[in-house]
């Protein structure tokens, strides 16, 4: 394998690993708050223990999260020295916050995992709360920087040097309000229907237990208004990519001709030698309306760019379909629950109801990782849209096959082991479930 | 406004080494400690880095972030002539955080707890080595601008008598903070006399260490030796490092927490400084071509500025948040409800 694709896979890997961690960190502390509100106004013992339980996990994932991120920060000079020499000094600013703004996570999180009968019941409520918020707070600095990848601004290239740096333009760049708002609905979307579908899993294996249908509740409640906004933000999205990579457009899309009236295509493997996309069925105009909303919109085929600047159309279009697909999937599930809830509520612990929030939990996260392989792919040659080439910042380094390698086999280690404790807490919270609590249960 | 960014950078630099230091050096007493004396030892380090290693720890992000953000050149020299120690050290961080949050979180306590213990204790070790190698490396004088061969672009740098001893001094130092902070933490009678006796025999050790660092250089031919000796601020920082140790002997007997602390504190900030006055502002320094300072390698003004406010700001949100961390937690009587 050539040192370049290496070096891709493994910051793919280390992003794509990262992000599940990030995604749970900003979820979680949301909804352990408003477990833990429930029980500050209740008093009662379920809610305690939910907070509880959720709180460990937190633990765990958190300082996964923290260790990865640490890994990925090291990881963008030691795979793009090329990269980082130039875009330290532009797009440095969101991470110096973004850093910030992980401090005060960390000692919130400190404070609330630990401070239990230690500090004044609202204080403590307020530190989970803070955990959350700035980890939404870190998660949007982030994006901003990748935004600026695709959204190149606030400095000028000068043979291959940034002159008239201005950190401020390059940080709100065009890309940064329609990416860290669909990442952040999307992180919502992602571990709260997680959650939910563990919760369920449990609660199809040991009827009607309280605190499992109470957790199930919870997350449903906040992943499905996630749900439902998230098409309505990929729109946004998806307007804004045509504006501004049309290329990357063309690709996710699987359209090479440029057409005006172009028809959506849904399904279907692009053939990069053919320059057609084969098997996919097409609704016609439907994609000159969703990228320009007007049906008669002209909308550029790939045909139309020199193919050395074509990203991989294949991975682009199928992860895109992917992504639109879960979404779909989950929005409707979003309204059904709303619906269930709001005439038929005793439906939402019928069997059915379960099986379909457990076969829920995955699409989240794989809808997310297929986004951001639309957005990264996507983006390819460039690591800097149309400034700097992915070839040119990679680090010169040999070997870095070898480096990859043992990125995979620690994150395929800590996968496991992640995944080996969160059921061994399911198991030591199965065995501590007193006959009262069942009573109450029932 | 770029001695704004300076000043916190190597803040933050002696903040890691002095809080994320004292974990380390925690890991590093638990891989030490034998016998009776292991389960006591393990229950003080938990106690004392568990609600507050995730926040030393983010020492380090912010020197990294300060490095990219302010002197990217610096960044991506390191990034590719040290690229293998780095790596290690990652492997090291994500191995030592992960364990030791395992260890405490994982719901059912059995054998598992010691593999836990092995890697917290082991990687704890390899992480603070690296980090001081790391550390040597930069000023070492044998990175290249134009190297030829994989030897002299991506080993020698760092595999030299020079960064190892370097990787040992500040392992050792690691140590005794750490033992000193521990004291501290402890409330078992039993394992009292022996943290007291640990604490005094790292400082000796720690002193071999730091001698065998002028061993190398003079080894080495690094001159490190030379200007050390001949430079004031050098010989005054060592000066009060080790007027300082009497002292800090004195306030252990006593028990005086919190003195000793301090004392140990200022020792390290002292070594630091004496270590790095002999190269201020050189970063990374070449055999064939001009230093990497941290003047002729600094970001744009504007860049520079914008950083410097954003440290400003953020660090009135972070100390008082820090110390009311601290303050919860480093009280006397502790105890963990999870
Ligand atoms: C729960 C996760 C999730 C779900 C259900 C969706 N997305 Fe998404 N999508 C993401 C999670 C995501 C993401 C992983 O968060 C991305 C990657 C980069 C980004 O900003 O968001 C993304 C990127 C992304 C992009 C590329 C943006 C860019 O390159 O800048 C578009 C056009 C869409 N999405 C559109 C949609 C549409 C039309 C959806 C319809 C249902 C949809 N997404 C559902
Ligand atoms: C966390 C979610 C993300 C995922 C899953 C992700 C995924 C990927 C993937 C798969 C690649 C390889 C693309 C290819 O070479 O074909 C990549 C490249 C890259 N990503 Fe991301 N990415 C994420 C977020 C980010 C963010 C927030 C940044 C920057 C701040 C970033 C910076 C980079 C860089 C520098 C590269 C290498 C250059 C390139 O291949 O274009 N990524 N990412
Ligand atoms: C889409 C991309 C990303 C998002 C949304 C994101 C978000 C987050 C969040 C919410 C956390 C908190 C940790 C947790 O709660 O588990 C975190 C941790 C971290 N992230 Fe990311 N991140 C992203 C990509 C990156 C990249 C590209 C870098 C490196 C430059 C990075 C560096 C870090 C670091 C250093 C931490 C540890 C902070 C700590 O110890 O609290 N992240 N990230």
């Amino acid at each position: 394998m050539d040192n370049l694709l290496a070096a891709r896979f493994t910051m793919g890997l280390s992003l794509a690993f990262h992000i599940i961690f990030a995604c749970i960190g900003m979820t979680m502390p949301f909804l352990m708050v408003v477990s833990h509100w429930m029980y500050l106004k209740r008093k009662d013992e379920t809610y305690l223990r939910l907070t509880k339980t959720w709180s460990k996990g937190v633990a765990i994932f958190f300082a996964i999260g923290a260790v990865s991120g640490t890994a990925l920060s090291f990881e963008l000079g030691l795979l793009w020295p090329g990269f980082m020499k130039h875009a330290g000094a532009i797009i440095g600013m969101p991470f110096s916050w973004e850093g910030t703004a992980f401090f005060i996570e960390a000692i919130c999180l400190g404070l609330f995992l630990y401070g239990w009968n230690k500090l004044n019941p609202y204080v403590h409520w307020a530190a989970g709360l803070m955990v959350g918020v700035s980890g939404v707070l870190s998660g949007v600095f982030v994006i901003t920087a990748n935004a600026w990848m695709n959204s190149p601004a606030g400095f000028d290239w000068v043979n291959g040097q940034a002159i008239n740096i201005d950190p401020w333009k390059a940080m709100f760049n065009d890309a940064w309000i329609s990416q860290s708002s669909h990442m952040i609905i999307g992180a919502f979307e992602a571990t709260a229907f997680a959650v939910a579908g563990l919760h369920a899993i449990l609660l199809l294996k040991r009827k009607n237990n309280l605190l499992h249908k109470r957790a199930m509740i919870i997350a449903l409640a906040i992943g499905s208004v996630a749900a439902v906004l998230q098409p309505l933000s990929g729109d946004f999205s998806a307007k804004d990519v045509a504006k501004r990579q049309p290329i990357k457009l063309a690709a996710m899309e699987g359209q090479f001709e440029t057409e005006k009236g172009a028809g959506l295509t849904i399904g279907g493997i692009p053939n990069e030698e053919k320059r057609i996309t084969e098997y996919g069925i097409k609704i016609p105009k439907a994609l000159s309306f969703l990228a320009y909303g007007n049906f008669e919109a002209e909308v550029k085929g790939l045909n139309d760019f020199p193919k050395e600047e074509w990203p991989p159309v294949a991975t682009t279009h199928i992860a895109f379909q992917i992504m639109v697909a879960s979404g779909t999937f989950l929005a409707a599930a979003g309204i059904l629950f709303w619906i269930l809830w709001l005439k038929k509520k005793e439906w939402l612990l019928h069997r059915k109801f379960l099986i379909l929030a457990a076969v829920s939990a995955p699409l989240g996260f794989i809808a997310l990782e297929a986004g951001w392989m639309v957005t990264e792919v996507g983006r390819q040659p460039w690591i800097i849209y149309k400034i700097l080439t992915t070839a040119e910042s990679v680090t010169p380094v040999p070997g870095q096959v070898f480096h990859l390698l043992i990125f995979i086999i620690s994150y395929l280690i800590l996968s496991f082991v992640a995944v080996w404790l969160m059921r061994r807490q399911i198991k030591a919270l199965d065995e501590n479930i007193t006959e009262e609590q069942l009573k109450t249960a029932e | 406004m770029l001695y704004v960014v300076i000043i916190f950078l190597l803040a933050s630099v002696y903040l890691y080494c002095l809080l994320g230091g004292a974990d380390f050096g925690a890991g590093i007493i638990e891989l030490f400690t034998r016998g009776k004396n292991k389960k006591l030892t393990r229950a003080v380090i938990t106690k004392a880095i568990a609600p507050i290693w995730e926040a030393n720890h983010m020492w380090l992000i912010i020197t990294i972030v300060i490095l990219f953000n302010a002197f990217p050149a610096i960044y991506a020299q390191i990034s590719i002539t040290l690229y293998i120690p780095l790596i290690l050290l990652l492997v090291g961080i994500i191995l030592r955080g992960t364990a030791f949050t395992f260890r405490h979180y994982d719901a059912i306590k059995d054998n598992s707890q010691e593999v836990y213990s092995r890697i917290f204790a082991v990687s704890s070790f390899i992480v603070s080595f690296f980090l001081g190698m790391l550390i040597g490396a930069v000023v070492s004088g044998k990175m290249m601008m134009h190297p030829t061969g994989f030897w002299e672009s991506y080993l020698n740098p760092w595999l030299n008598l020079f960064s190892i001893s370097t990787g040992l001094f500040i392992t050792t130092i690691f140590a005794f903070t750490a033992s000193v902070f521990l004291i501290g933490d402890n409330s078992d009678e039993i394992l009292m006399p022996e943290l007291i006796r640990k604490s005094k025999i790292n400082s000796l050790i720690m002193v071999t260490a730091g001698a065998f660092v002028f061993l190398a250089s003079i080894i080495e031919g690094i001159g490190f030796d030379r200007s050390f000796i001949s430079n004031p601020f050098s010989l005054t920082f060592i000066a009060l490092a080790t007027i300082a140790l009497p002292l800090l002997w004195k306030a252990i007997e006593t028990r005086k927490i919190w003195q000793a602390r301090i004392i140990a504190g200022a020792q390290l900030l002292f070594i630091i400084s004496a270590f790095y006055s002999v190269y201020f502002p050189k970063i990374v320094i070449f055999k064939d071509a001009e230093s990497l300072t941290l003047f002729n390698s600094a970001a744009p003004a504007v860049t520079i500025n914008l950083l410097a406010w954003a440290l400003l700001i953020g660090s009135l949100l972070i100390f008082p948040a820090l110390f009311y961390l601290l303050r919860v937690f480093k009280r006397k009587e502790n105890n963990d409800p999870l």
